[in-house]
């Protein structure tokens, strides 16, 4: 479950949104600059808000009355960027197992082994990410947030840096993520199409506000 | 080829072992400050920036004798290491390494540095996100992307000090076996007559070795190019 109730000041930009969600996939959805970015940034803890709380699971991560933030590193998330983000100076394997080593978790590799054949990526363990395409990047930026065992995934615009093939080839991963990973997701984007596909709510932003949330039906 | 004498191999050794102490313990200094000046804000750093480079600027002579009076054995700093800790820097090769240590510090900090600001915040973000603690974003994220212009730095760093001169002799004096370096060695040998040949011997050595550094520093900076982009 996600509770999130927060204001910020952004130079002129006010973003203060409000809203919960028990969703498998939570889709933000709204035009670039509608501040999907920034709520995002806050629910990982990269951005602190100027006021309110946010909620992970139970967990109060953000009160700012009560002087709580958790650091982005506690608060045990995963979390995809548009830009996958790899290290460059690791491997694929070792890109994978980056989560897990920082949170001292036991291997377990049943998980590893299902994460890697639901994303198809056993044959590029031992690449360096410069000699990967942008889709296969994208799938190993997945594959690193699921394996350290998040209780909630952060998806900005994967898609958004991929054109039009590539987008369709990474759907069905992010399709069999939602039925297969158990893992409850956000999923931030501009593209209505790619919504109604995944998510299972939708909080639709406007200008830095909420303008209305509900099911997939919002999108019209 | 070369015939080197005795006493020249003692300058040459103790050089080598100087620029190699004064780099080694440099090089976390020089780390824990280029990420400083790298990463962060805070009042009073374009003075510690200042103060970092001073010794580039500085006569070398000035450096020395700011040395001797914060380290020599009645010195503030000096006393307080003789009484508690047995530490000697006055006239001692530790003292070499000292000087060494302090004339060549902004060419150890500054590739250090430049390879921090490079690196993308981003990906230290993608790190914290992951679950990594600030200090283990650092040391798995930030310095082995780094590593190669840290290498640099030191290789810089090195090359610097065993050339250095001024602020040494005026620190340490010109003592052979114990603070006589290549340079000051050269120094002594073009003051007497007859001195020129194993000046010129000396004057070899010293080009070989600041030749060299400088070549594996550049071969450092351009893997550090190579390794941000991942290939």
């Amino acid at each position: 479950m996600l509770r999130v109730d927060v204001e910020k000041q952004l130079g002129e930009f006010t973003l203060a949104a409000s809203f919960s969600s028990e969703g498998r996939v939570t889709g933000l959805f709204g035009a670039s600059g509608a501040g999907k970015s920034s709520l995002v940034n806050m629910i990982a803890g990269l951005l602190r808000p100027d006021r309110g709380t946010i909620v992970i699971d139970g967990e109060t991560v953000d009160d700012t009355a009560a002087g709580i933030h958790v650091p982005t590193w506690r608060r045990r998330i995963g979390y995809v960027f548009q830009d996958a983000r790899l290290f460059p100076h690791l491997n694929v394997a070792q890109n994978l197992d980056y989560g897990r080593r920082m949170n001292n978790l036991a291997p377990d590799p049943a998980q590893h082994r299902r994460v890697i054949d639901l994303l198809d990526i056993g044959a590029l363990l031992d690449r360096r990410p410069g000699k990967l395409s942008g889709g296969e990047r994208q799938r190993v930026a997945l594959g690193r947030a699921l394996l350290s065992r998040p209780r909630l995934l952060l998806l900005d615009e994967p898609l958004g840096a991929l054109d039009e093939g590539r987008k369709l080839e990474i759907l069905p991963y992010l399709v069999r993520l939602r039925d297969e990973a158990n893992v409850p997701m956000v999923y931030v984007s501009h593209d209505a199409a790619e919504l109604r596909q995944l998510a299972t709510q939708i909080v639709m932003l406007k200008q830095g506000r909420v303008t209305s949330f509900g099911g997939v039906k919002v999108l019209t | 080829m070369l015939d080197i004498t005795p006493a020249e191999w003692t300058a040459i050794l103790l050089s080598l072992r100087v620029a190699v102490i004064a780099t080694l313990v440099a090089t976390p200094f020089g780390i824990a400050l280029a990420w400083l000046l790298a990463r962060k804000d805070f009042w009073g750093k374009s003075v510690l920036d200042a103060l970092v480079h001073l010794p580039l600027v500085l006569p070398p002579v000035v450096t020395g004798y700011l040395l001797l009076l914060t380290f020599g054995r009645r010195g503030l700093v000096g006393a307080f290491l003789a009484d508690y800790l047995g530490v000697v820097f006055a006239f001692r090769w530790t003292g070499a390494a000292l000087a060494c240590g302090v004339m060549s510090f902004p060419l150890l900090v500054r590739p250090m540095r430049l390879s921090i600001e490079a690196i993308d915040r981003r990906l230290e973000q993608a790190a914290e996100t992951l679950g990594a603690a600030p200090w283990k974003v650092f040391f798995t994220v930030t310095l082995p992307l780094a590593l190669p212009g840290v290498l640099a730095g030191m290789m810089l760093g090195f090359a610097k000090a065993i050339g250095e001169f001024g602020a040494t002799i005026t620190f340490v004096s010109n003592i052979p076996g114990e603070t006589q370096t290549i340079s000051s060695a050269i120094y002594s040998l073009i003051q007497t007559p007859d001195g020129d040949a194993a000046a010129g011997r000396l004057v070899i050595v010293s080009l070989v070795l600041a030749l060299g550094a400088l070549i594996v520093a550049e071969w450092f900076a351009r893997r550090a190019t190579a390794r941000l982009h991942g290939n």
